[in-house]
């Protein structure tokens, strides 16, 4: 008997000596990115890299992923598609990454979909746009919301208040734009009329004209505002200006205290749909993404003493995404990972929870986005 | 004897295409060198305007931007052949040049590098606002680029296709500079009265070189985009004709191979920097500075004269 345990012992030990061994010498895994860190599409790249070398600093600090360390291996594509291209083939057939976390921008996404696809590796892309997973490419995941999601979102709630005659005032960015082209789409279908359907630039400091034009629309029930940056806050300011009293609608991804910073009063009132993320003190204290909001805040916010944005969100669900398929596949043989990521099931990420399927690889639904109101300088759940 | 003497650097050029692939280990490299052969061309188009006839573009994206989405919009939209469509693009890019080439030379020094840079962000805004046919900000897919059948796609394909089209640019180029058209630009550009004196017509040069770059550039255009194979407004904006006009600049102006080397060196660059983390927008520009300081004409023509001992013309 004694001597049954001792050999029992004796064997576990060697497994575990074999076990750590193998795990000291093992490769890192490789986890490439090309990020927009610089140029016109810095807002996202920055914050998005930024999040990917704070948590791989931190997963390898934890004895890493499958007894093995990761290492980022990321580009700057400076918001030019043609040079996330260069840098997908770079990533791919030089430093023979194991997946792909990032493209910051649809277009960059897009330019290196072909890439990916033909090199068979799994890649999820921090990118906004439909087309990404739509057609669903075998390779191809991504991770924040789309467009046509934000504005399902506020049509529900018009919808509810009896709001069906709308006014669309779109940004000439590609947030914007794109966000007009699903809104345009999707407001047939959902039984909306847009009264009204115009634009400003990103950099337009007043946007009275387009809102006098609205404001002149006939029958214009309500304003659905789709823009980023500041453009959003001045519209408020033009809208209270013009003494306007419609129901002002934005877009997601405006939810920042700088966004009610530079409305000052005039954001009173104003709608939007925002993911848990930016409202992560308001959430119930049973929400099952509380913890995961807050800890990444205190996380980042620790780490680069700066606000957290959606953007940086997006990639946290990716890298973690991303961890828990290696996990799961318990090797980094990529149609393995593939299938482990399409297989996602509840996962509670900070843009909502996640189940993917073969015919869904976004797989967020309308639950991922909280309908907020500025009251009193303040966010408030609206109901 | 002749032919060798005269384009011995042609020459050099056509073997070392030929033997590269021998040693390149990837597709990797295969895509730095393509993308190297495509810059090199541009460059060379807008060297032909800017060095040898003296006249600035800052607005050459635009050219590129309009070859681009004609090969990605009329294709997609309108079911023309891939090869149709270049030509269209090429077409249409130096329509706009001959129309807009006259009042633009007009003006001189900065006034023509503001009107040229007008141009350039014009062709950009609308591309990035006719959403519906150019998919506005983020961009648009581009056809495979096929002739007769065979479909021109893959690094190893595209690499021969661009070494035979940047040999025969330079070769053009080349003929073109010691011909009675080229020493006629190199004459207004030394100047304008004094050749307008000896009988040069300087406006129809004018127009006539900048016609030829914009085709140049368009077609480049087109030929980024089938490669690429997706194309977004980055590709005519701003910063792409500056970073035309640098590689003009720093390979050295009114050299035929300082084009290839410019070109050669600021699409390596940044691909060698990419490791400096966060720093190697500084020590790109730092470099960029130290050529300006110490070979203000330039690399090629600056080294010619440093160990050629001649300055030997076009070279």
């Amino acid at each position: 008997m004694v001597k049954h345990s001792l050999l029992k012992i004796a064997t576990t030990a060697a497994v575990a000596v074999g076990v750590s061994l193998s795990a000291f010498a093992a490769d890192p895994i490789k986890i490439g990115s090309v990020l927009s860190v610089t140029g016109g599409a810095a807002f996202l790249g920055d914050p998005e890299l930024k999040t990917l070398q704070l948590y791989v600093e931190k997963i390898n600090k934890e004895g890493g992923v499958l007894g093995r360390q990761l290492q980022l291996v990321h580009y700057d594509d400076a918001g030019d598609a043609s040079k996330a291209n260069g840098f997908a083939k770079r990533l791919i057939d030089d430093d023979k990454v194991d997946i792909i976390v990032g493209g910051s921008t649809t277009g960059s996404t897009m330019s290196m979909v072909p890439l990916v696809e033909k090199a068979e590796i799994p890649f999820i892309s921090l990118a906004g746009a439909v087309v990404i997973v739509e057609p669903v490419k075998k390779w191809v995941f991504k991770t924040p919301h789309t467009d046509r999601m934000a504005a399902e979102k506020v049509f529900t709630d018009m919808k509810a208040r009896n709001l069906t005659k709308v006014a669309l005032l779109a940004e000439t960015s590609g947030f914007g734009m794109s966000g007009k082209k699903e809104t345009e789409a999707l407001a047939g279908k959902m039984g909306i009329t847009l009264v009204a359907n115009e634009t400003y630039g990103p950099k337009d400091t007043d946007m009275t004209p387009q809102l006098t034009k609205i404001k002149g629309a006939a029958g214009v029930q309500a304003i659905f505002v789709f823009g980023f940056g500041q453009g959003p806050a001045l519209v408020n300011k033009s809208y209270k200006q013009l003494g306007l009293s419609l129901p002002l609608y934005h877009a997601h991804g405006v939810a920042s205290e700088e966004f009610i910073k530079l409305s000052g009063p005039a954001a009173e009132g104003v709608r939007l749909p925002a993911a848990a993320l930016l409202v992560a003190g308001k959430l119930a204290a049973n929400d099952p993404q509380k913890p995961v909001v807050t800890g990444y805040r205190k996380t980042y916010g620790d780490r680069y003493k700066e606000d957290v944005s959606t953007f940086g969100g997006h990639a946290y669900d990716g890298l973690m995404m991303a961890v828990e398929a290696f996990k799961r596949a318990g090797s980094t043989d990529k149609a393995k990972v593939r299938d482990a990521i399409e297989a996602t099931k509840g996962y509670i990420g900070t843009g909502g929870k996640v189940t993917m399927s073969p015919t869904d690889h976004m797989g967020l639904d309308q639950s991922a986005f909280i309908m907020l109101e500025i009251k009193n300088g303040d966010w408030t759940i609206a109901k | 004897m002749s032919i060798l003497r005269r384009h011995h650097v042609l020459i050099i050029l056509a073997a070392v295409l030929l033997l590269l692939p021998l040693v390149l280990p990837n597709n990797y490299y295969y895509d730095i060198v393509i993308r190297m052969a495509i810059n090199a061309i541009l460059v060379l188009g807008l060297n032909l305007l800017i060095g040898f006839a003296g006249q600035i573009s800052l607005g050459h994206a635009g050219f590129v931007g309009i070859g681009a989405y004609a090969s990605a919009i009329l294709p997609t939209h309108f079911g023309w052949h891939p090869l149709l469509a270049m030509a269209a693009g090429a077409t249409i890019a130096s329509a706009i040049a001959a129309i807009v080439a006259r009042p633009i030379f007009r003006l001189k020094g900065h006034y023509l590098a503001m009107a040229t840079l007008g141009l350039g962000i014009i062709t950009a805004i609308v591309i990035k606002n006719e959403a519906a046919y150019t998919g506005g900000p983020d961009g648009m897919p581009v056809v495979a680029l096929a002739l007769m059948g065979f479909e021109i796609s893959g690094e190893k394909k595209w690499y021969w296709v661009l070494a035979v089209v940047l040999l025969f640019s330079f070769w053009a180029a080349r003929n073109l500079i010691d011909s009675p058209f080229g020493r006629a630009l190199r004459a207004l550009h030394g100047s304008e009265v004094a050749s307008q004196v000896m009988g040069v017509d300087v406006v129809r040069y004018k127009v006539a070189i900048f016609v030829l770059s914009a085709f140049f550039a368009s077609l480049m255009g087109s030929v980024t985009a089938h490669y690429i194979g997706f194309v977004t407004p980055n590709i005519a904006d701003f910063f792409h004709s500056i970073e035309l006009v640098t590689m003009v600049v720093i390979g050295g102006m009114a050299s035929i191979y300082g084009s290839l080397i410019g070109a050669i060196l600021l699409t390596a660059l940044p691909q060698a920097l990419s490791t400096f983390e966060g720093w190697e927008t500084v020590v790109f520009g730092a470099i960029l500075m130290f050529c300006m300081i110490f070979m203000p004409r330039g690399l090629v023509p600056t080294l010619a004269q440093r160990f050629g001992g001649r300055e030997s013309e076009g070279d």
